[in-house]
């Protein structure tokens, strides 16, 4: 019964003092939920950044661990036939589990457009390609396995290239003439790529997938003769040594006079560290200053308020209310009080960073936009409950440390 | 049954240039239930630091002191703070009302410690105390819409409203006009009266002096009880009507 109105009295008292101190209350909570939604912001903004560097370099070198394979001949230095590597890959892929493999193959087709015959560079690779390179398509869908078998060849071309066909509707299945020194192949455009923003007009580049290009007779030379390279995605933990293995099995299978050269080329390739790693560390300093701002604010609208509030104290504590009574309701009023401006500075994050606008722009920049950071809003709620038990805590120690007289003549 | 016993109580304070000073020399005191009594004195002479330690809110240098019967030194802090707010009503000097609070909620602030119905009924409590100091159209005015003699008579609504065992006023009237400042020692007397509270009075006031059963004198810390009444000058009429 004591218990019970002595808690109902603390809260009453907590929530009356919020409501006389209202502006400095608001004020010092501002200034903390500021606080959390700037830190949950910069450290959301700061995944959202280093995500899209991390795409670009991606989309570039392969997601990690990307690894390059080429076989030479030590005596002329020339490349080893794709026709004699691919089996040896294909069958250590199957045995090791890889899923994500491909040949990349440099060509060029000469293309009819209507003012005139183009040569189009065409990169001829495999299905898993895309996702190792996170290929994002403008228009139309990246190749399916269903695409090798399709009578006319597959072809995903650039936007610039789809711009100068007159940027048709990919749903009527637009075709495009190869021209051949033996005849034309027609081939059908599922999918724009698109161009990079400097080349205006000029990016004439396609991709088309391995076995159909070859079996329609596409290569400009013997296909044995182009320099084919094998790319594989590993799961990095294990890279290193399937990698070297992939290399000593493709190596050997060739026999003497070859040798098999593998390469990492994904972004994590020359360090064994974290190359966004200052970026990131620059982030959370800045986050970690602003929540220190926020701290400051606070603490020093407690220090300035502090005199006031222990001639109060004193004044509460002649009329019965006991040190313990005091310190409670102190605490509570300002843990409560900055727990609930922590909340609404995640909400405010929340609102920023999840809102319809920039999710929908962040969609048409990233293929894996990064998770709220929970992690960041936590720390902050935390640190900014935190912050306001400081706060708290020096008019809450002097309530239970002063004489009541010494309160009063403050 | 004496509710507040003082023995040799001395308080003395150590000031910044080295030397002590003695606000408080061997005071003995005893006050009943029920008593009234009143300390003049002139200022400085130590009056208030006097009724800060009868109120548990200042401790003797030396001494002894027993509340309610039990020595001050068997009252931890925790104990000494319930007992305070049960047992006293404080009437500061300089009022102490919380600033920025309604007179209403300065009047509730004893009771948000009291256990039980007087802790669920504050409002209506507070609202009826300060009804009868004369301030129930002035229910929700701060202290700084307040004259001096209105937040006086909220200081005293404070005190009274948990019902008290002893009233100490440190110059209840001291902002009040001479019929207000006659109203309002009436109530208190009456409420003491009614709850058997000990009330100790200080005032400067021969009249408000004049109302006790027992009367003191503070000399430079040394507390002497006054045989009679002694009224400077001629005697005024209240005192002359309640010598009839
Ligand atoms: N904590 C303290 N430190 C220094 N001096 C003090 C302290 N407390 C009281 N005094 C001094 O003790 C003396 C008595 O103070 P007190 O307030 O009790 O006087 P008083 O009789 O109530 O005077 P007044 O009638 O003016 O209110 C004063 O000279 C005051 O300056
Ligand atoms: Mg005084």
């Amino acid at each position: 019964m004591n218990l019970w109105t002595g808690l109902v009295g603390s809260i009453v008292e907590a929530w009356g003092e919020l409501r006389v101190h209202r502006t400095r209350v608001l004020l010092s909570l501002i200034g903390v939920g500021v606080a959390v939604a700037a830190l949950t912001v910069v450290v959301a903004g700061g995944a959202i950044a280093t995500q899209v560097q991390i795409e670009q370099s991606e989309r570039w070198g392969g997601r990690p661990a990307t690894y390059q394979l080429n076989a030479y001949s030590m005596e002329t230095g020339e490349s080893a036939p794709a026709s004699r590597i691919s089996p040896v890959v294909e069958a250590a892929a199957e045995r090791y589990g890889i899923r994500y493999w491909s040949r990349m193959t440099g060509d060029s087709l000469r293309v009819q457009l209507s003012d005139g015959v183009y040569h189009v560079s065409v990169q001829v690779v495999d299905q898993p390609y895309a996702a190792i390179h996170r290929t994002r398509l403008l228009h139309g869908s990246w190749f399916t396995e269903r695409d090798a078998a399709r009578l006319a060849p597959a072809v995903i071309i650039s936007s610039d290239l789809w711009a100068r066909i007159g940027s048709p509707d990919l749903r009527t299945h637009p075709t495009l003439e190869v021209v051949t020194p033996e005849r034309t192949v027609v081939v059908v455009v599922t999918g724009v790529i698109e161009s990079p923003p400097e080349t205006e007009g000029g990016d004439l580049t396609a991709f088309m997938l391995t076995d159909p290009f070859a079996a329609a007779g596409l290569a400009t030379t013997p296909s044995d003769q182009l320099f084919t390279q094998f790319e594989f995605w590993l799961p990095p933990e294990v890279a290193d040594e399937l990698s070297a293995r992939l290399s000593a099995e493709v190596a050997g299978a060739l026999g003497e006079g070859w040798f098999a050269d593998v390469y990492r080329s994904d972004y994590l390739a020359y360090s064994g560290e974290d190359p966004f790693l200052v970026q990131k560390l620059a982030i959370g300093g800045v986050a970690v200053l602003v929540l220190l701002l926020g701290a400051l604010g606070l603490v020093n609208i407690a220090l300035v308020t502090v005199r006031h509030r222990i001639r109060e104290i004193g004044i509460r504590r002649s009329f019965g209310a006991t040190a313990g009574r005091v310190f409670f309701s102190v605490m509570m009023e300002s843990v409560v009080a900055t727990a609930v401006a922590g909340a609404v500075g995640v909400l405010i994050a929340v609102a920023l960073v999840k809102n319809p606008w920039v999710t929908e722009w962040l969609d048409a920049y990233l293929q894996d936009v990064p998770p709220f950071p929970v992690d960041a809003a936590v720390i902050g709620l935390a640190a900014a409950t935190g912050v306001g038990a400081l706060a708290g805590l020096l008019p809450a120690l002097v309530a239970v440390r002063v004489k009541v007289i010494d309160a009063l003549r403050l | 049954m004496s509710f507040l016993r003082l023995e040799q109580v001395t308080r003395s304070v150590d000031l910044p240039d080295g030397s002590r000073l003695e606000i408080l020399r061997g005071v003995d005191l005893e006050v009943a239930v029920g008593d009234h009594v009143s300390i003049v004195g002139r200022s400085g002479s130590g009056k208030s630091t006097l009724l800060n330690i009868l109120g548990l809110i200042d401790t003797p240098t030396s001494g002894t002191l027993e509340f309610d019967g039990i020595p001050l030194e068997r009252l931890r802090m925790g104990a000494r703070d319930r007992r305070r707010g049960r047992d006293v009503g404080f009437i500061f000097q300089q009022f102490n009302l919380l600033p920025r609070r309604t007179a209403l909620e300065n009047v509730m602030t004893p009771l948000l410690y009291a256990p039980g119905r007087q802790f669920w009924r504050r409002e209506r409590l507070a609202t009826e105390m300060l009804e009868r100091v004369g301030l129930g159209a002035r229910l929700h005015s701060t202290p700084d819409q307040l004259s001096g003699g209105e937040q006086q008579r909220v200081a005293i609504a404070r005190a009274l409203v948990r019902g008290p065992r002893l009233i100490l006023a440190d110059e209840p009237t001291g902002a009040l006009d001479v019929e207000t400042g006659a109203r309002v020692m009436t109530l208190l007397d009456e409420v003491a009266e009614a709850t058997g509270a000990a009330l100790i009075t200080i005032t400067h006031d021969p009249n408000i002096a004049a109302m006790a059963r027992r009367h003191f004198r503070l000399d430079a810390g040394v507390l002497t009880e006054l045989g009679q009444p002694v009224l400077a000058g001629p005697p005024a009429a209240p005192s002359a009507e309640a010598a009839l």
